[in-house]
């Protein structure tokens, strides 16, 4: 038996992507929330939130709660985003990544160069983020801390939270790019041929079973 | 704000000019703390808190003569003692009334993200405007003297006002009405440098050589200033700063970073529309579906 084009491929399965949007209408709050309090051009953000007072109360939780939320799918994505030869070569041919030039570059997995790339990139931001953020949540914490952690923490705060906005821009414009990718994470599944064109092993790996029936 | 002020030189997180129209034509005003004359009798504090209608609770004795023993949202001035052995062998009490300095480049002012939550006004007071506080404590953070505290209760950052109630309608702040050996004293930032001057000279006359004026110029000079016996060692007076600024990470932070990290973001964004105009999506054709197809059935 062949594929037909109306065939489908599973991506991601239901609980991946309701985390997914878990994590994403979590970013969106607490970016939102943080830029008010980051540059006074973005204070009327505070308005979305109930006010100023508000808004410094629930930037700190929403955050603890997307980074938990990102944790689960950490968890399930890890073994798949492992940097690979393969993926450094795709980064270096960004060029032809960029000009939609697929047949110039190496075959790609589950997620390529630049997918993998972004996870350690949010990976490592959100940690920082973490950590920063418990030295300046004045409510709680910042006691416990020399005024001088504070203030480098504040200044981290700020830099990890604009590294992960600009990345996360990146990821929305990738999905609005690559089209049939946000299909992929709303309704989970994807067609051969966008398999195919775009992550060619993780296409026959999955294909394989297929084969066989 | 509860009385209209047209004399706002600064204001947080805000960009354009605030009322200013009325200036301090006649001198910014400063409070000048002679440490050599201060008996530690603590009547400033309790004029701060009858004027300021305040009062901390009711601490215990952490064994020293600071009562209380830190500022908090409810005690804007403190004194602070401080017992040092000079190199004589002999014990000198240093007292230091602590508080506000009304820095003229201030910290917290540069720190605060709430618009008018701290302002400046022309003579020179920094004042925090509770009403438009949201609690976050950019002010501590700030801050080069350790000064501002939230309050526990309604989570707002409070500080020495320099009375600047009293101040607006001509008086001199409460602490200094209250002071029995005249060590606080009131007025133009000229008089007051021109009078420390003069207890300068006293001083070394009688022995303090190194007696001097602290207004620190890293903070643009303060609107509170203290006569030193030790103007060379102020660390003497419970850890006053010896070269106090706008902490450089705080600058950083309050600085540059702002404007290059919208551009970032925007750039991003912009880089992002450029090329899906430029280049285009990049979308998978009944092509990609039939290599698939062929390539499923190629292999067994």
């Amino acid at each position: 038996m062949s594929l037909q084009p109306a065939d489908r491929i599973e991506r991601y399965r239901a609980p991946v992507r309701i985390t997914h949007w878990i994590v994403a209408i979590s970013f969106v709050l607490v970016a939102v929330s943080g830029l008010a309090l980051f540059h006074p051009a973005m204070f009327w953000l505070t308005n979305l939130f109930g006010g100023g007072p508000w808004t410094r109360i629930l930037h700190p939780f929403i955050g603890c709660f997307m980074a938990a939320a990102f944790a689960l799918l950490g968890v399930r994505f890890w073994r798949d985003n492992a940097m690979q030869q393969s993926d450094w070569m795709w980064l270096r041919k960004f060029n032809d990544v960029a000009n939609n030039r697929e047949q110039n570059l190496p075959e790609v997995g589950r997620y390529n160069g630049g997918q993998k790339l972004l996870f350690f990139v949010i990976i490592v931001c959100l940690t920082c983020l973490f950590l920063s953020g418990i030295a300046i949540w004045r409510q709680y914490f910042s006691e416990y801390f020399a005024v001088d952690l504070v203030r480098f923490g504040s200044l981290l705060h700020a830099f990890f939270g604009i590294v992960l906005i600009c990345a996360i821009v990146v990821h929305i414009y990738a999905a609005i790019w690559v089209k049939g990718s946000i299909r992929a994470m709303t309704r989970g599944w994807v067609t051969p041929g966008w398999a195919w064109k775009h992550h060619r092993a993780w296409f026959r790996e999955v294909t394989k079973g297929i084969q066989q029936r | 704000m509860p009385l209209q002020s047209l004399d706002i030189v600064r204001r947080s997180a805000t960009t354009l000019p605030s009322p200013e129209v009325r200036g301090a034509h006649t001198g910014q005003v400063a409070k000048l703390i002679d440490t050599t004359k201060c008996i530690g009798c603590k009547a400033c504090q309790v004029a701060c808190m009858e004027w300021n209608d305040l009062r901390d609770a009711i601490g215990s004795c952490t064994g020293h003569y600071d009562n209380p023993p830190d500022l908090s949202e409810n005690s804007w001035t403190l004194m602070r003692f401080t017992e040092y052995e000079n190199p004589k062998g002999d014990l000198e009490w240093l007292i230091r009334k602590d508080g506000c300095m009304h820095c003229a480049d201030p910290g917290c002012l540069k720190a605060c993200p709430s618009p008018g939550a701290i302002v400046q006004y022309a003579n020179g007071i920094v004042d925090f405007q509770e009403e438009n506080c949201i609690g976050c404590g950019y002010c501590i953070t700030g801050c080069p003297f350790d000064v501002p505290r939230i309050s526990k209760q309604d989570k707002k950052a409070y500080k020495c006002t320099l009375c600047s109630d009293r101040v607006a309608v001509g008086l001199e702040p409460a602490c200094v009405k209250s002071c029995p050996t005249g060590a606080i004293v009131f007025g133009t930032k000229e008089d007051m440098t021109q009078h420390a001057e003069e207890r300068i000279v006293d001083l070394k006359s009688r022995g303090f050589e190194q007696a001097g004026l602290y207004d620190p110029a890293g903070v643009g000079g303060t609107h509170v200033m203290y006569v030193l016996h030790h103007a060379d060692q102020p660390m003497l007076y419970s850890g006053l700063p010896d070269k106090p600024r706008i902490s450089p990470t705080v600058s950083l932070w309050k600085g540059i970073t702002k404007p290059l990290a919208l551009f970032a973001i925007v750039a991003t964004a912009a880089v992002g529309f450029l090329h899906y105009i430029g280049v285009g999506p990049n979308e998978t054709d009944e092509r990609d579906e039939d290599a698939a197809r062929r390539e499923l059935e190629k292999t067994p």
